[in-house]
């Protein structure tokens, strides 16, 4: 009881209201945060032996998550599996992002040519498929986690770019924009100080919808064998190699799985639940 | 009973988003008798919309009303069930919005809008509508009253579909019609026509009515009584022609105060020192769309304006909404650059496009928006916002900002304290205040004011222009002033120019207002600016035709 009215009070103190199911969901982004990180110490068995006999084992007291096609222990390939998912989309969104939001600012700022090369060029690479962009620049370039970063980031760039710049567009438009125009600030300027600081809360929302994009892809370009490379595996490439367990009801399938819903509705409950800085400062 | 509405000890509580409780009406009571026109008159704030909005039993989200009873015709709005209050609304008692052009739907015709209550409370069968409608229409002096039903709501102009939002009300045959500011958003000339179209129905059918506004001049031709609030709570209550002549309130007596604005004396204006051209205009040509092959836009806005403004000396801009007043002020400021004509500033010409202008030229020379809700970045603090200038042009570091942004707010009759908060934590007036505290930041020599006090109560706006004058003095300012407001123009200005589409069609000192030889439009204009008389309204003739 005294812990929570201290909590309350706390969080008066920081003007912030913060809901339940966002902790939660930050809560879960957080376990798999740390989890790849400190992965290779807990693992309880290495990820590339085989060290069971039979295959799709069961759940057990030794193989907490069973084990897959070739007797490897799941629970030890789902903790190192994290940090290629988390890992490499995390990589992945924040580059997209960062660029597609920057890009869209300065080309609603500066409008007129410089707006229209980009926001053609953009619209053109939207037009390729992602899964499709992915196989060909994969198959074409080999597959390793930087070339998976990079595509990932440019397959999501024009989204980005797209939505933060009919963001930028509405805030360009306003009265303060203008006023900072004829003060004679630069580009610069006019994008971090004046537009940014406002589009920040719906551009978090969209990295956080953005990044959940690039795990399903991730998973989805692991499921056709182009994603990370055995023995390693990230969530998606394990689901795919053991699909053939599906009709034993293996535990192998299953567990890949949950984990990518886990982080994919972790990382929702967060953005639709960001914390709100509280307006009202009358007992300030 | 005798009353058609009694509002006994109203209390309406809001919570806010940390979850505290504010009581936005403390305990108000005052009664409407059929046929009666109250007036509900006070700041933003005062909670005046709100009362009218329980007497259709309805609050704004995260309200509630909390005591009290609204009794409307024998049933109390506070206590009925939403399904009960559904069946009340449109039929007992109707409302007319503030902004008629957002609350009717762009993709229908407006006689299926007007008709719709009819349909929803099945009234009547939809031909007996029409022709009801049809009739509203003719009754509210709507030009071709057949045929405007079938028109879509973006093909009339705001002030008939104002009068065509009271026929959407009307078409139920209620007892009591609210009004929230309803001719707020239109110009003088066109809100003669709504009020006396409103008058007459209101009349004719002897409907009672709720008249929410902000405006006393306007509630004056209208109301038998008025209700003066302030903070959510009755300030006085009596006749109009009693709160007029006889006002026993302090703050009804501010409010009357502020609607006779002091005007400049010639002391003020200076005329004893010697005056050089600050800032010199000549055959301004701005406007909108590609440009012709003559070199002037598509769409010209403004029209060959030429205008000359003293140092330390203030012109005032006046004219109707679309007269090109706010297009001259941006074609000014650089943010439209002119197409034709030229800009002398401070003895140089300067460059029409504001991206070709010396820092030193955009330092001289300041505009401050109408809105300052739009004006003010509300994800910075007043401080980062008085802030910037500052350090831009005159480089100053930490320390001096914080020394000068003191003296800024100082300077704007505002406590040091605000510099922490954000823009949205300021009222109305405060922000406007900051916006022009902004403009002063850059040392300016003149500051444009485009429409500054047009979205403040009356007595804000006075205490802005008293402040405007006071900086005057002791900063050797000098302003240009565009506003539709003629009773703010002529407190501050020494010279008025008179603008009609787009073009300059007078030029008058302030003393020259209401004389008989100045040109019919800036006499239209001066005619038809309300007057705190409520015989004023019958007293007016039809409006003068004249042609340009």
């Amino acid at each position: 009881m005294t812990t929570t009215t201290l909590l309350a009070k706390r969080r008066r103190k920081l003007h912030i209201r913060f809901s339940a199911v966002g902790m939660l969901g930050l809560a879960v982004i957080l376990f798999w945060a740390v989890v790849s990180i400190a992965a290779p110490w807990i693992i309880p068995h290495p990820v590339g032996t085989i060290v069971d006999y039979d295959y799709f084992g069961p759940v057990s007291s030794k193989f907490w998550m069973g084990t897959d096609y070739l007797g490897r222990d799941i629970f030890s390939r789902v903790l190192m599996g994290a940090r290629y998912t988390v890992g490499i989309s995390l990589a992945a969104v924040t580059i997209s992002c960062t660029a597609g939001v920057l890009l869209g600012m300065i080309a609603a700022v500066s409008g007129g040519l410089l707006d229209g090369l980009l926001s053609r060029f953009l619209d053109a690479l939207n037009t390729i498929p992602s899964q499709l962009f992915g196989l060909v620049v994969v198959a074409a370039v080999g597959s390793s986690i930087p070339v998976l970063i990079l595509t990932m980031a440019v397959i999501f760039i024009p989204g980005a770019f797209r939505f933060s710049r009919a963001l930028a567009v509405n805030i360009n438009a306003m009265d303060f924009v203008t006023v900072a125009r004829i003060r004679g600030e630069g580009v610069v300027y006019l994008v971090v100080s004046e537009i940014l600081p406002n589009i920040m809360g719906p551009v978090l929302a969209d990295l956080g919808l953005r990044f959940v994009f690039i795990v399903l892809l991730l998973s989805g370009l692991s499921f056709l064998g182009l994603g990370v490379q055995p023995p390693y595996a990230d969530w998606g490439a394990m689901v795919r190699e053991n699909l053939g367990g599906l009709a034993f009801g293996a535990p192998a399938v299953i567990f890949p799985c949950l984990a990518i819903a886990s982080l994919t509705i972790g990382v929702n409950l967060l953005i639709d639940n960001l914390p709100k800085k509280i307006r009202d400062r009358s007992d300030a | 009973m005798s009353h058609l509405v009694e509002i006994r000890d109203l209390k309406v509580e809001a919570k806010t988003d940390a979850g505290r409780t504010v009581e936005i009406i403390k305990g108000v009571s005052f009664d409407i008798a059929p046929g009666e026109i109250v007036a509900l008159i006070g700041e933003s704030g005062s909670g005046k919309t709100t009362i009218a909005l329980t007497l259709m039993g309805y609050t704004r989200t995260g309200c509630h009303i909390s005591g009290g009873s609204v009794m409307l015709d024998g049933e109390d709005m506070a206590t009925l069930s939403e399904h009960q209050r559904a069946q009340i609304r449109g039929t007992k008692v109707a409302y007319v919005p503030q902004s008629a052009a957002a609350a009717f739907n762009p993709s229908s015709r407006i006689i299926d809008q007007v008709i719709e209550v009819t349909r929803i409370h099945q009234l009547m069968p939809p031909e007996e509508a029409r022709k009801a409608a049809v009739e509203l229409f003719r009754a509210l002096s709507l030009p071709n009253p057949d045929s405007i039903g079938d028109r879509y709501p973006h093909q009339v102009s705001g002030g008939q579909l104002q009068r065509l939002a009271a026929a959407m009300a009307l078409i139920g045959h209620p007892k009591l019609m609210i009004f929230d500011e309803p001719t707020t958003a239109l110009d003088v000339t066109t809100q003669i026509e709504v009020l006396r179209a409103f008058k007459s129905v209101m009349k004719k059918g002897g409907i009672a009515g709720v008249y929410v506004s902000h405006d006393l001049a306007v509630v004056a031709q209208i109301a038998d009584r008025i209700v003066v609030l302030r903070g959510g709570e009755v300030q006085e209550i009596g006749s109009t022609l009693q709160i007029l002549e006889n006002a026993q309130h302090p703050y009804t007596q501010q409010l009357l105060a502020a609607f006779e604005p002091v005007p400049r004396s010639p002391d003020e204006a200076g005329e004893s020192h010697i005056r050089w051209p600050l800032l010199e205009a000549e055959g301004l040509v701005a406007g909108y769309g590609p440009v012709q092959a003559d070199g002037s836009p598509l769409v010209k806005a403004v029209k060959d304006v030429s205008l000359k403004v003293h140092q330390g000396r203030n012109l005032g801009i006046i004219g109707e909404s679309g007269c090109g007043k706010s297009t001259l002020a941006r074609t000014i400021a650089g943010i439209l650059p002119a197409r034709g004509g030229s800009i002398v500033f401070n003895g140089r010409e300067m460059a029409a496009d504001h991206r070709e202008r010396s820092l030193e030229e955009l330092k001289d020379l300041q505009i401050v928006f109408q809105y300052a809700d739009t004006a003010l970045n509300p994800a910075k603090s007043i401080e980062d916002i008085l802030g910037r200038p500052l350090a831009f042009y005159h480089g100053l570091d930490k320390k001096q900002r914080a020394a000068r942004i003191d003296r800024l707010l100082d300077m704007v009759h505002l406590p040091k304290a605000v510099k922490h908060r954000h823009a949205g934590e300021l009222s109305g007036g405060q922000k406007q205040r900051i916006n022009f505290a902004r403009a002063l930041a850059a040392d300016p020599k003149l500051i444009i004011c485009d429409e500054i006090t047009s979205a403040l109560d009356t007595v804000v706006a006075a205490a802005i222009i008293e402040l405007l004058k006071e900086l005057q003095r002791e900063l050797e300012l000098s302003y240009i002033f565009i506003s539709h407001d003629l009773s703010v123009v002529s407190a501050i200005c020494d010279e008025i120019m008179v603008m009609y589409g787009g073009e300059k069609v007078d030029e008058l000192p302030p003393e020259q207002i209401g004389h008989a030889e100045r040109h019919p439009y800036s006499k239209l204009l001066f005619a038809s600016s309300p007057k705190l008389d409520p015989t004023w309204l019958d007293s007016l003739t039809p409006r003068p035709q004249f042609g340009l």
